[in-house]
C-alpha cells in the first residue's frame, strides 16, 4: 500500500476583515466580527482585534488559531519588555517585534493578515500592515483580510497621498478628521460586506487618541 | 508497531508511522447551549468504526473539575487521552489546595494550547471539544477544534450538529431559557440530526452544569415519526431525484 498523503490541513481561512487608518493625533483600527469556516458561520460575535500596549492595537484576520497564538506570544513578549525596561513598547517597536515574530515562523507560517495601529512616541497616528511572513510598511492606511480587494481600492480613491518618492516630503497620514475617518470606516465595511461574504455581522472600531482607546460597534450585513 | 526514532523526532518516514493519519472509531455530533441556571449539552452514545456501528455506550460527555463539562465528538481514543491530560491537571490544581479551583474558561484555554500544539506537531488530537460550564454566576459555553478554532458563544455544535443544529438554535434560542424550554430545544436539535445523520444513534444524554453542579441524565431515546407521506413514498412527484 502506498504511503497515505495527510488528508487533513493544519490551516482554515476563518475570514473576515481588518482596516486601519492614521490621523495627525488619532488612529482608527476596525475589524468585522464574523468567523466563518467553509460556507458555514462558526459565530457572530469574535472580536479580532487586540491591544498590545497602551497605545498599540492589532486587528489580524486568517487563520483564528494562529491569530490568538500571535497575540499571546506578542502579549507575553511586551510582559517582558515592561519588566526590563520599565515602560510600554511604543508602536514602531512592537511594529518590528511582530515582523520579527512572523518570519520566525517563515517556514510553517502564521496564517494571520494583520494591521497594526496605534499612536507613535510623538502622538502622532501611526499604521503598520503585514503580510503572512512579516514583510511591513508604515502607511497611512491599510487593509487586510477577505475584504482587502474590495477595501483597498476604495480607501486608495478617499485616501491616497502623493508618492514618497517625490520631494518635498508629504505626510502620509491623512488629512481627515477623527470623525470624518470613523464613518469613512463604517461606509467601507457596509460595501465590503454585500460583496463579501466572509465580512459582516458586526464591526468593531477602536479608536485610539490622546485620550486613550474608545470602542464603538455598529451592525452589518447578517447574510 | 516499533520504532527506533526517538519519540518525538518529526524526521525520516519512519516516524510517520506515529502520526494520525485518520480517526478508526468516532463519534457524532455534541450540540450544547446556555440557559437561565447554566449550561446544557446532549450528545448520543455512538461509537462508530466508519460504517459500523461499533459501540452504543459511549459516554461522550464527561465532568472536569468541579465547575465544568466536556462534549467531544471525533475519534474516541483521543478523547480519552485528553481526559487523561485533564485528570493531571485537575490534579495539580487540588493539589494547590489554596481554595481556587480552575473554571470551564481556564479549561477551555488549556483544551485549545493543547490542540493547537499537536497540530503544529502535525499530530492532531481528531477531535472536536466542546466545553461548558458555571463558576461564580458566570456562564461560559467554549468549542475547540481539532486544528486549535477555539470560540465561546451562546450555542454550539460540532460536526453535523454544526450544518443541522445551529440554525435552529439561531432561530429559536433566547436568553435566559429555562431547563425545561432548553431541554425541549436541544431534543428538537437532536432529532434532527437522528433523522439526518447516518452515524447519530437514537441514545442520547443531556448533561446539565450550574452553579450547584454537573448531572448527567440515564442514557434514553427520542420519539420519532416516520410517518410522514414523504417518507412513504420519497420519490413521488420527482422522478429519479432523492
Amino acid at each position: 500500500m502506498p504511503k497515505q498523503q495527510a488528508n487533513w490541513s493544519p490551516y482554515d481561512n476563518n475570514g473576515g476583515s481588518c482596516v486601519a487608518v492614521a490621523g495627525a493625533d488619532y488612529c482608527v483600527i476596525a475589524a468585522d466580527t464574523r468567523m466563518s469556516t467553509g460556507y458555514n458561520i462558526l459565530t457572530r460575535d469574535y472580536s479580532k482585534i487586540c491591544k498590545l500596549a497602551d497605545k498599540c492595537v492589532m486587528a489580524s484576520s486568517g487563520f483564528q488559531a494562529d491569530v490568538k497564538a500571535l497575540q499571546k506570544h506578542l502579549a507575553a513578549r511586551h510582559l517582558i519588555y515592561q519588566h526590563q525596561h520599565n515602560k510600554q513598547m511604543s508602536c514602531p517597536a512592537m511594529a518590528q517585534l511582530l515582523s520579527n515574530t512572523l518570519y520566525y515562523k517563515r517556514f510553517f507560517p502564521y496564517y494571520s493578515f494583520n494591521v497594526l495601529g496605534g499612536l507613535d512616541n510623538e502622538g502622532k497616528g501611526c499604521v503598520f500592515t503585514y503580510d503572512a511572513v512579516g514583510s511591513y510598511e508604515k502607511v497611512g492606511y491599510s487593509s487586510q483580510g477577505s475584504g482587502s480587494t474590495l477595501i483597498m481600492p476604495f480607501l486608495d480613491n478617499q485616501l491616497k497621498s502623493p508618492s514618497p518618492l517625490l520631494l518635498p516630503v508629504q505626510d502620509a497620514v491623512t488629512p481627515l478628521a477623527e470623525a470624518e475617518a470613523v464613518d469613512l470606516v463604517k461606509t467601507v465595511f457596509a460595501s465590503a460586506s454585500e460583496r463579501d461574504i466572509y465580512t459582516g455581522d458586526k464591526l468593531e472600531i477602536v479608536v485610539i487618541n490622546a485620550d486613550g482607546i474608545g470602542r464603538e460597534y455598529m451592525d452589518l450585513r447578517k447574510d | 508497531m516499533a520504532s527506533k526514532q526517538p519519540e518525538n523526532s518529526l524526521l525520516g518516514p519512519e516516524a510517520d508511522s506515529q502520526r494520525t493519519l485518520y480517526p478508526y472509531v468516532t463519534g457524532t455530533s455534541v450540540v450544547a447551549l446556555k440557559y437561565k441556571d447554566g449550561i446544557l449539552m446532549a450528545a448520543d452514545m455512538g461509537g462508530s468504526y466508519g460504517s459500523t456501528l461499533r459501540y452504543k455506550s459511549v459516554e461522550r460527555m464527561k465532568p472536569i473539575g468541579k465547575h465544568s463539562l466536556l462534549g467531544a465528538s471525533g475519534e474516541i481514543s483521543d478523547f480519552q487521552e485528553i481526559l487523561h491530560y485533564l485528570d493531571e491537571l485537575i490534579l495539580y490544581d487540588n493539589m494547590w489546595d489554596d481554595g481556587n479551583s480552575l473554571g470551564p474558561k481556564e479549561v477551555h484555554n488549556y483544551l485549545t494550547r493543547v490542540m493547537y500544539n499537536r497540530r503544529n506537531k502535525f499530530n492532531p488530537l481528531w477531535n472536536s471539544l466542546v466545553l461548558g460550564g458555571v463558576k461564580n454566576g458566570q456562564k461560559y459555553l467554549g468549542t475547540v477544534s481539532m486544528i486549535g478554532v477555539n470560540f465561546e458563544d451562546n450555542h454550539v455544535a460540532t460536526g453535523f450538529g454544526n450544518h443541522l443544529a445551529r440554525p435552529i438554535l439561531r432561530q429559536e434560542w433566547h436568553e435566559n431559557l429555562s431547563f425545561e424550554d432548553g431541554v425541549r430545544l436541544l431534543e428538537k436539535c437532536m432529532r434532527v440530526l437522528l433523522y439526518r445523520d447516518r452515524s447519530a444513534i437514537n441514545k442520547l444524554q443531556i448533561a446539565k452544569i450550574t452553579e450547584e453542579g454537573m448531572t448527567i441524565s440515564q442514557p434514553y431515546s427520542l420519539k420519532t415519526y416516520w410517518e410522514f407521506s414523504a417518507f412513504a413514498n420519497p420519490a413521488q412527484g420527482a422522478v429519479g431525484s432523492w
